[in-house]
């Protein structure tokens, strides 16, 4: 890893970071509503796998997807404007904050039916091999939509039809309050791929490097073999699972201890004891965050609002 | 010529294969058993195995796989045996299909298509025989088409594709063998438009799908009876039932669906909300009885509605 990728790293977490810290403080001011789900925590997962892809390759997403949809190239001032429900947001307001859309950046959403996106992700890499297109397609959800039948059977008809396309399942433990232990007999979950006969790995996502070491396998299988793969990685959600959410289920001491892995934290320290950044460098970045964060808020802001005579408008694609 | 509502189903699909590459048929048993109703038989030889696709049991599974292939660039045509299997992917089709354009701010459309029967007499119990295409209708975002002849199933899939937007069809089981004299070419008539199937003064009696030959059965009973074959379910064409019911000024509904919060109670609510002062009579319904459909075959004449019913219906409005 050369320095200046590892930064680009850090900073895209840090990014992260402060887009989700401040969502949550445009949620208190009421300029963000709806269900907001935070991705605080998790960020060496997405970005990891993200700084493998590019702009022609498929990605789909749940409904915890902002960050995914921002490192796929969707301008953060869209983003914004979308959860702000304005006319210059992503999906011109009618989707929110789960269901970012960018048709020219190929992020396919924002789904938030647990495990919808899975088979439709198996179609996205259908329809690329059945061109004869070099594109990558990639499904992010959660450990929760392992239970779902859906998973079954997306699962087996990509490895049945050697459809290359990669599961990546973002384990952070609970399913809102549910914990896998709870909802599985069978919580070794790449075993899950195994009987379809998927290869599978599990990896550590709090870690940025071995996200990219694991996915990176995945993406040379896939590519090499024209067959599905299932990544794991285990995770963890500081912030409760949305807005509303008093967090019953855990104590605040397994949060705390979950925290000593804080996944920018460990970053830092990494480029810091190899004298790959300097703190310095770090407070710049910071600068540099908040900077483009105030940008994207004055858009959001400024943005107008869809008129109401609208409202009915693309419910249909018109008949060329 | 003369053509069975299946052949015509057949050279539909075959014009589709033929006509664009994009297209392929993905559904269960759909290749080597032939087709569930032999629509599709012989096609996995003719176009072998990259257009057609044997699907396992998996109805959320291949019907999502189809929604991402649309999205992907491909014309998907999805075969579900039948209504009944629907419910399994109907997640897919609800949540998905028919929100993503709209969801995404007009960004993305699904040019998908599902075939799937529909309707009931065939003596196959309550889960073998549900009609269902008017609850479908209820969705914004989805196309219904309901071809209850041979010339409209034959261009019911053109129709379809040639939109891109998700369409569903609901092709009527009890119709498959019916054969009908036919041009040699299809004539692709009004898509998503209703037609006027048989011309008259006195009353007007609205339907589609399985229910249109019954009721054509019915009518010819009477000297004077319009009748319209909605064809597509939504959008549901409203300029055609509200300028027979001014003509007329009495509507009947014949629907095979349920009764309550129905396709049928949409339509006599746009005629009430529209023609009120036209109608001489209270808009009048004849659907499926509120019950499970029975097995038993008199229970079963029964609770779908027949061409009697109809026409005593019709007589009674008359007098
Ligand atoms: C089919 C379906 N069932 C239930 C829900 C309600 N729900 C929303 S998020 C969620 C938990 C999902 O957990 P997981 O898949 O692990 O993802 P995470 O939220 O942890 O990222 C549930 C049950 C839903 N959106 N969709």
């Amino acid at each position: 890893m050369t320095s200046i990728n590892c930064r680009k790293l850090l900073f895209e977490m840090m990014m992260i970071r402060r887009m989700e810290e401040l969502s949550l403080e445009l949620y208190t001011k009421e300029k963000i509503r709806g269900f907001l789900h935070l991705y605080v925590g998790q960020e060496a997962l997405v970005t990891g796998v993200m700084s493998l892809l590019r702009k022609e390759d498929n990605v789909m997403a749940t409904y915890r997807e902002h960050a995914h949809a921002l490192l796929k190239g969707v301008p953060l001032s869209s983003i914004m404007a979308e959860m702000f429900g304005k006319s210059q947001g992503c999906s011109k307001g009618r989707g929110g904050s789960m269901h970012l859309f960018s048709k020219e950046h190929r992020f396919f959403g924002g789904n938030a039916i647990v495990g919808a996106g899975l088979p439709q992700a198996v179609g996205l890499a259908f329809a690329s091999l059945s061109q004869n297109v070099k594109r990558n397609t990639v499904v992010f959800f959660g450990e929760g939509a392992v239970a779902e039948g859906i998973f079954h059977e997306s699962l087996n008809l990509a490895s049945l039809w050697n459809i290359p396309v990669i599961f990546i399942c973002e384990n952070n433990l609970y399913a809102m309050g549910t914990s896998l232990e709870r909802s599985q007999a069978q919580t070794e979950l790449t075993k899950k791929a195994q009987v379809h006969n998927v290869i599978s790995q599990a990896g550590d996502g709090m870690d940025v490097f071995d996200v990219i070491e694991k996915t990176r396998q995945a993406l040379s299988y896939v590519e090499e073999k024209k067959k599905p793969y299932f990544l794991e990685f285990k995770t963890y959600r500081f912030r409760p699972h949305s807005m509303f959410d008093p967090e019953l289920y855990r104590s605040k001491k397994e949060i705390e201890s979950w925290k000593k892995s804080d996944p920018i934290l460990k970053l830092r320290v990494h480029l810091l004891d190899r004298e790959m950044i300097t703190e310095v460098e770090i407070k710049k970045m910071e600068d540099d965050i908040e900077l483009l964060m105030q940008e994207a808020v004055l858009f959001a802001d400024k943005s107008p609002l869809e008129p109401v005579t609208d409202l009915e408008k693309n419910l249909y694609e018109d008949v060329l | 010529m003369k053509m069975s509502y299946r052949d015509a189903l057949r050279e539909g699909i075959q014009t589709a294969l033929d006509s664009d590459p994009r297209v392929f048929i993905m559904g269960e048993d759909v290749g080597a058993y032939g087709g569930t109703y032999a629509v599709t038989k012989g096609f996995l030889n003719k176009y072998g195995p990259n257009r057609i696709f044997d699907a396992p049991l998996s109805e959320a599974g291949f019907t999502g796989l189809g929604i991402g292939a649309a999205l992907g660039g491909l014309r998907p045509v999805i075969e579900i045996m039948t209504v009944n299997f629907s419910l399994l992917a109907l997640d897919q089709i609800l949540n998905s299909a028919a929100l993503l354009h709209h969801m995404s701010g007009g960004q993305f459309s699904v040019p998908l298509v599902i075939r799937m029967t529909t309707g009931g007499g065939r003596q196959l119990g309550a889960q073998h025989s549900h009609s269902l295409e008017g609850w479908y209708a209820h969705i914004p975002g989805l196309k219904i088409l309901t071809p209850s002849n041979v010339e409209d199933a034959r261009s019911s899939l053109y129709f379809a594709l040639t939109n891109p937007n998700p369409v569903l069809i609901f092709e009527h089981a009890l119709l498959l063998n019916t054969i009908e004299e036919v041009p040699d070419q299809p004539c692709r008539i009004h898509p998503f438009k209703g037609l006027v199937k048989k011309q008259g003064e006195d009353l007007t009696l609205i339907t589609y799908g399985g229910m249109v030959n019954r009721s054509l059965e019915a009518c010819s009973r009477f000297s004077s009876v319009e009748v319209i074959d909605l064809r597509c379910l939504r959008p549901l064409d409203s300029e055609i039932i509200f300028n027979s019911v001014r003509k007329t000024h009495k509507a009947l509904i014949v629907d095979e669906g349920w009764r309550s919060c129905s396709l049928s109670a949409e339509i006599s609510a746009r005629i009430m909300e529209t023609c009120f002062y036209d109608l001489h009579l209270p808009v009048e319904r004849i659907c499926r009885k509120e019950v499970p459909i029975p097995y038993a075959r008199h229970l079963e004449l029964a609770a779908i509605p027949q061409v009697d019913d109809i026409a005593l219906k019709i007589k009674e409005m008359l007098a």
